[in-house]
C-alpha cells in the first residue's frame, strides 16, 4: 500500500518537473522523484540501493543547481501543442501495449524465479565470507559485472575532464 | 576566512566546520563495512567526495582544492582504477579472475574477513570519489573562468 502512495507521488513529482516554468524549482521536484525512490527501495528491503540511490541523488541535484542557478533559460512553447499532445499520448500507449505482453510472462511481484540467485543465498557467506550477500555478489560471484561498471564510469570522468579542461580553454584566447 | 567574499555566510561556515569531519568519517565508515552492513565501495565513495563538495560549497573553490587539489584527484581516481584491475588480475594465481584468493577468509562479521571484498571496496571508493570530486572541481573552475571574462 505504501509502494503505490509513494509511486503516485513520484508519478506527480515527475509531472511537476516537467510542467513548472521556473528551473530551480523543477530540479527540486526532480530530487523528490528520487528521494522517492530511495523510500520505495527500503520499502522494498533493500537498504544497498537505497543509501546508493540518496547519496547520488543529493550529488546530482548540487550539480544540476550549480549548472542551473543564475540563468534565466526562458520557456519555449511553440504553437504545435496539438501535435505534441497526440504524439505523447501515441507512445505511451505504444509502450503500454508493449508492456503488457512483454511482462505478462514474468512471474509475480515479490515471488522471483530462484534458479540462480538461490545458489547465491545459500553459498555466499560459506564462499566468500563476507555477511552482506549483496557486497559477496557485485565483488566476487559478478567481479566481472563490477570492473565493467568501473570502467564506464573512469569512462565518462576522463571525458568530462578531457572537455572542460584548462589547456584548451587558454590556447582558445 | 582572510577574505569574508568567499564562500557562504558564517553560519554555513560554522555549521559545516562541525559537520564536515563527521560526513568524512562516516562515509569511510560505510566503505570498511561494506562487506558487513548495507553500504560499500559506490556509496561510500559518493559520502566522500560530498563532504569535500560540501567544503567547497561553503569555503568557496580554493579552501577545497587546498585539502584535495584537482591533479591530486586525478591521480587518486586512477589509482583505484589500476588497484581494482590488479586485484582482478591477481586472482588469476588461484585460477581464474577475480578469485578470492585469501585462502583464510575469517570470522564471518567481523571487520578483518571475506578475503578481496573490503580491498575491492577500498579501491572502488577511492575510483568513485576522487573521480566525482574531479568532476565537481571541473565544472566549478569553469564556471569560475566563465565569470571572470
Amino acid at each position: 500500500m505504501e509502494l503505490q502512495l509513494l509511486l503516485l507521488f513520484m508519478v506527480f513529482a515527475a509531472i511537476v518537473a516537467v510542467q513548472i516554468e521556473d528551473l530551480l524549482s523543477s530540479v527540486i521536484a526532480v530530487g523528490a522523484v528520487g528521494l522517492g525512490l530511495s523510500l520505495a527501495f527500503l520499502i522494498l528491503k533493500a537498504p544497498d540501493l537505497a543509501i546508493t540511490q540518496l547519496v547520488v541523488e543529493i550529488l546530482c541535484l548540487i550539480i544540476l543547481i550549480r549548472a542551473t542557478i543564475n540563468k534565466d533559460l526562458p520557456l519555449i512553447r511553440d504553437g504545435r501543442w496539438l501535435f505534441n499532445t497526440i504524439s505523447t499520448l501515441l507512445f505511451i500507449g505504444l509502450f503500454l501495449l508493449c508492456a503488457y505482453f512483454a511482462f505478462k510472462d514474468l512471474p509475480k511481484f515479490g515471488q522471483p524465479i530462484m534458479r540462480v540467485a538461490q545458489e547465491y543465498i545459500d553459498k555466499g557467506l560459506g564462499k566468500t565470507g563476507a555477511a552482506n550477500i549483496v557486497a559477496s555478489i557485485i565483488l566476487d560471484f559478478r567481479g566481472y559485472d563490477t570492473l565493467g561498471e568501473a570502467t564506464i564510469l573512469f569512462t565518462a570522468v576522463m571525458g568530462v575532464l578531457a572537455v572542460i579542461r584548462k589547456v584548451g580553454r587558454i590556447n582558445e584566447e | 576566512m582572510k577574505n569574508k567574499e568567499v564562500g557562504m555566510t558564517l553560519i554555513v561556515k560554522t555549521i559545516t566546520r562541525l559537520t564536515v569531519g563527521l560526513i568524512l568519517l562516516y562515509g569511510i565508515y560505510i566503505v570498511l563495512h561494506g562487506h558487513i552492513s548495507p553500504g560499500g565501495g559506490f556509496a561510500g565513495g559518493v559520502i566522500i567526495a560530498l563532504s569535500f563538495i560540501h567544503l567547497m560549497l561553503a569555503f568557496g573553490r580554493e579552501t577545497a582544492l587546498k585539502k584535495l587539489s584537482q591533479a591530486q584527484a586525478s591521480v587518486l581516481e586512477s589509482l583505484g582504477a589500476i588497484m581494482f584491475l590488479t586485484i582482478g588480475l591477481l586472482g588469476l594465481l588461484g585460477g581464474y579472475f577475480f578469485f578470492n584468493f585469501f585462502l583464510h577468509k575469517g570470522k564471518p562479521f567481523a571487520l578483518f574477513s571475506a578475503g578481496i571484498i573490503p580491498l575491492c571496496n577500498i579501491a572502488i571508493c577511492l575510483k568513485v570519489g576522487a573521480g566525482l570530486f574531479a568532476i565537481f572541481a571541473v565544472l566549478v573552475l569553469f564556471k569560475g573562468l566563465d565569470e571572470e571574462k
